[in-house]
């Protein structure tokens, strides 16, 4: 039979899925064709998509659909020929930025419908679960996680397996123990676990419960990021649906293990983000971490034994569990086993999520998927980890997704945010971002944090402001020493980074800023000059009527000529130039 | 002056949430969003009530409402433009969009405009980045956006609200 399915993720919404899904509803009505909706397909770019399938077969996905579009649809769906919809139909270069993909955690993720169990059933799901629970013990289980090389998709890539047995032999004081999924999410470029709740929360439920009968926990925890209301209905919705078909709650799957679980909305603060942090905030304090140790898994959550792993890591456990730990093992390196999903956006061709082996090449990933840069820029650099994180150049691009190959670049892994950028952005700019985003970000628990990250934004301030000082390169990174070695916890010990790599990358962009006052990517503002040229300036006086500084001085047919000292530089003038006679540097 | 002592919220609407949640420990966040929910932002009485109820000292509830974003200790604007200034938005030019709204409106992140009609909030990572530089108003996602689009935006909701005002 002949169904359509709408991909509606927060993104699809947002770009209008909800709209063809009200406007196309009434019309497939009448011809009994049913309309459903899955999660993120992970094409971002082209949503609103709308696929169409014969039974359980993909006969053809279109994109970049609008309202407007639904007649036709409507129509060409009420035959037999699909022709009429070539127009809307996915390119071929665009279906090739799935099929380079392999994908495991995201395996059901724009295909499933995320508010139906039977759905993910139907699709293998909960089959790990009932594995686990028809006779394996927890060290067997623990086992399969640490033949897979299985680490922690959160960021540091510590061994899961570790984790889990630490929790597992930990003593509890009061017969609680606790398994927390952080799904706070902070880096602000990132949405890979919101992607997985919004599209496949069964499966992160799945991979929890496996990971809760391993430790021998009593209650699980989601701590969901406040920013992501779909994903908080989304997951609620599929925590009553496997309640209800007894995959959570007393004796799961006939066993005697039981678990319940539940979701904690975050409000708001990146450092809940750090383990510490997040359960402090889940008692309801401030989130301000903890020393360490005593790690989470001998006193956490309520200083009982607790497990935290992030929502990606979680979900690669059922299909872990249901292919082998070996399978897992066969796809990457020798350091970083199985899958990575990146959020990959900024300046790149074809933006969206991306789950690939580890091994593969920034170069593949983003050029092969992503199908290289915008506007035939040139590319700079890709910013990975966030504001932990920092930018790998352009000539690296060589270098495999690896922990410690991405480590040695001096960025790291990170949770999977991938901000690619072209020449039109500066790298001076780019770390005063993130410092300026740590320093409001900073709990303020520990000085080199609070005051550190606040010294260094205001050095970064003044050079792309072209008060740049001689010696300020090695203030900055004396500062940068000072703070990692000193921060309490991970927020400020990495916060130096986006700093330390532009530094060691791109010196001569900051050079620029401090001896020649100049921005080579014309981005900060203050360092720009904008002219006129007389040859080419025939008088049409469109600039000057655009200066919203009334800065630009000149009569009719004659050259006009900008006041410098009253320009604002706000690029008015170039842009509403149709003679090319004003230029910028 | 201060205020404290004039404001009257009404503290029925929070009496369920209290029972609810004041004796179940670490529930402190969840009343807070819930009364946020409920008043639209957290007035000093409210806190006051939250204090009293669970036994926490005012301090630390105050302390719990500031830590985080998510709270406001004023009231908001009919419009709440939260706008994204995420790594994917400010590559793709979201300092230019803060400058147009800034423009249009006369207000700066966390400022509401004298007609109480707009409030702006800088956010990280709207979770669109795809359609970067990206701002939500109230629940609807803008994408894509130039200068010119923010303020076409921002002046058909003015207009909106000025119909509505008067039918
Ligand atoms: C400042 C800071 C922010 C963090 N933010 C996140 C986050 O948003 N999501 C996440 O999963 N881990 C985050 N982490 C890492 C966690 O502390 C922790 O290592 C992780 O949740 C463990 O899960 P994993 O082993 O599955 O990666 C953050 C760490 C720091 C220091
Ligand atoms: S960075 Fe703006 S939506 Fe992600």
């Amino acid at each position: 039979m002949r169904r359509i399915v709408i991909g509606e993720g927060s993104c699809g919404i947002a770009a209008g899925a909800a709209k063809v899904q009200s406007a196309l509803e009434p019309l497939l009505k009448e011809a009994g064709i049913p309309v459903g909706i899955t999660g993120c397909i992970g094409m971002c770019y082209l949503e609103p998509i709308v696929d169409i399938y014969e039974d359980k077969t993909l006969v053809r996905r279109l994109v970049r659909v609008s309202e407007a579009d639904a007649p036709a649809i409507a129509a060409a769906l009420a035959g037999e020929d699909l022709s009429a919809l070539d127009a809307l139909t996915i390119q071929p270069d665009d279906e090739a930025f799935l099929k380079k993909q392999t994908r495991i955690a995201l395996r059901n993720c724009g295909i499933v419908d995320p508010t139906d169990v039977i759905d993910y059933e139907a699709r293998g799901g909960y089959e790990g679960l009932k594995k686990v629970l028809s006779g394996m013990s927890q060290e067997e289980v623990i086992d399969v996680i640490k033949v897979s090389g299985l680490a922690g998709r959160g960021g540091a890539g510590f061994p899961t397996w570790f984790k889990w047995d630490a929790a597992r032999k930990s003593q509890s004081k009061n017969g609680s123990k606790y398994l927390i999924c952080n799904a706070d999410e902070g880096d602000p470029g990132a949405f890979m676990d919101r992607a997985v709740i919004e599209s496949d929360p069964h499966n992160l439920i799945e991979g929890m419960m496996i990971g809760a009968y391993a430790i021998g926990a009593t209650e699980a925890v989601v701590y969901v990021r406040a920013e992501y209301p779909l994903a908080i209905v989304r997951l609620e919705n599929a925590i009553e649906q496997a309640r209800a078909a007894g995959y959570l709650g007393r004796n799961i799957c006939g066993s005697d293990f039981s678990c319940d679980m539940r979701i904690k909305a975050g409000a708001g603060a990146f450092v809940c983000g750090e383990e510490t942090a997040l359960i402090e905030s889940l008692e309801g304090h401030r989130g301000m971490p903890r020393l360490k140790p005593p790690f989470p898994a001998q006193a956490g959550y309520w200083q009982e034994p607790s497990n935290i792993n992030n929502v990606e890591t979680y979900a690669n456990v059922p299909w872990i569990l249901t292919h082998g730990g070996e399978t897992y093992a066969q796809m990457g390196t020798e350091t970083s086993k199985g899958t990575k999903v990146f959020a990959l956006t900024g300046k790149v061709v074809r933006g969206g999520l991306v789950e690939v082996p580890m091994g593969m090449t920034l170069r593949d990933v983003i050029f092969g998927i992503g199908g290289g840069i915008r506007d035939g820029r040139k590319c700079k650099a890709v910013q990975m980890g966030g504001p932990s994180g920092g930018c790998i150049p352009y000539e690296m691009f060589d270098t495999v997704i690896d922990y410690k190959a991405l480590a040695a670049t001096g960025a790291i892994m990170g949770s999977g945010g991938m901000v690619v950028m072209d020449e039109t952005t500066c790298m001076v700019g780019m770390a005063k971002f993130f410092l300026d985003f740590t320093t409001k970000e900073s709990c303020g628990k520990c000085v080199h944090c609070r005051i550190g990250t606040k010294r260094l934004y205001e050095i970064l301030t003044r050079i792309t402001e072209g008060n740049g000082r001689e010696g300020d390169i090695e203030l900055l990174e004396e500062l940068c020493v000072a703070v990692k070695d000193g921060a309490l916890c991970g927020l400020g010990q990495t916060a130096p980074n986006p700093v330390l790599t532009t530094l060691r990358y791109f010196r001569d962009e900051y050079v620029a800023h401090i001896e020649k006052k100049k921005c080579p990517s014309l981005e900060c503002a203050a360092l720009l000059r904008y002219e006129i040229h007389a040859d080419k300036c025939i008088g049409c006086t469109m600039c000057a009527r655009n200066c919203p500084a009334k800065a630009i001085d000149g009569t009719v047919k004659k050259p006009h000529v900008i006041r410098q000292a009253d320009c604002i530089r706000c690029g008015q003038c170039l842009a509403s130039c149709r003679f090319g006679a004003i230029t910028v540097e | 002056m201060c205020q404290c002592s004039q404001q009257k919220s009404d503290l029925s609407l929070l009496a369920p949430v209290l029972e609810k949640y004041a004796a179940v420990p670490g529930s402190l966040i969840t009343i807070l969003q819930k009364a946020q929910d409920i008043y639209g932002y957290l007035p000093t009485d409210v806190l006051y009530a939250v204090a009293e109820a669970t036994g926490d000292s005012p301090a630390k509830v105050l302390g719990v409402a500031t830590f985080y974003t998510q709270f406001r200790l004023q009231p908001v604007g009919k419009y709440l433009i939260m706008q994204c200034q995420g790594t994917a938005c400010h590559v793709n030019g979201s300092e230019r969009i803060s400058k147009a709204i800034t423009e249009e409106l006369g207000i700066r992140d966390g400022e509401t405009t004298a007609d109480g009609l707009f409030t702006l909030k800088d956010v990280a990572c709207l979770g669109c980045c795809s359609l970067s530089p990206v701002m939500m108003i109230n629940g609807e996602t803008y994408g894509t956006l130039t200068p010119e689009k923010t303020v076409k935006i921002l002046r058909s909701l003015k207009e909106q609200a000025g119909k509505e005002a008067q039918g």
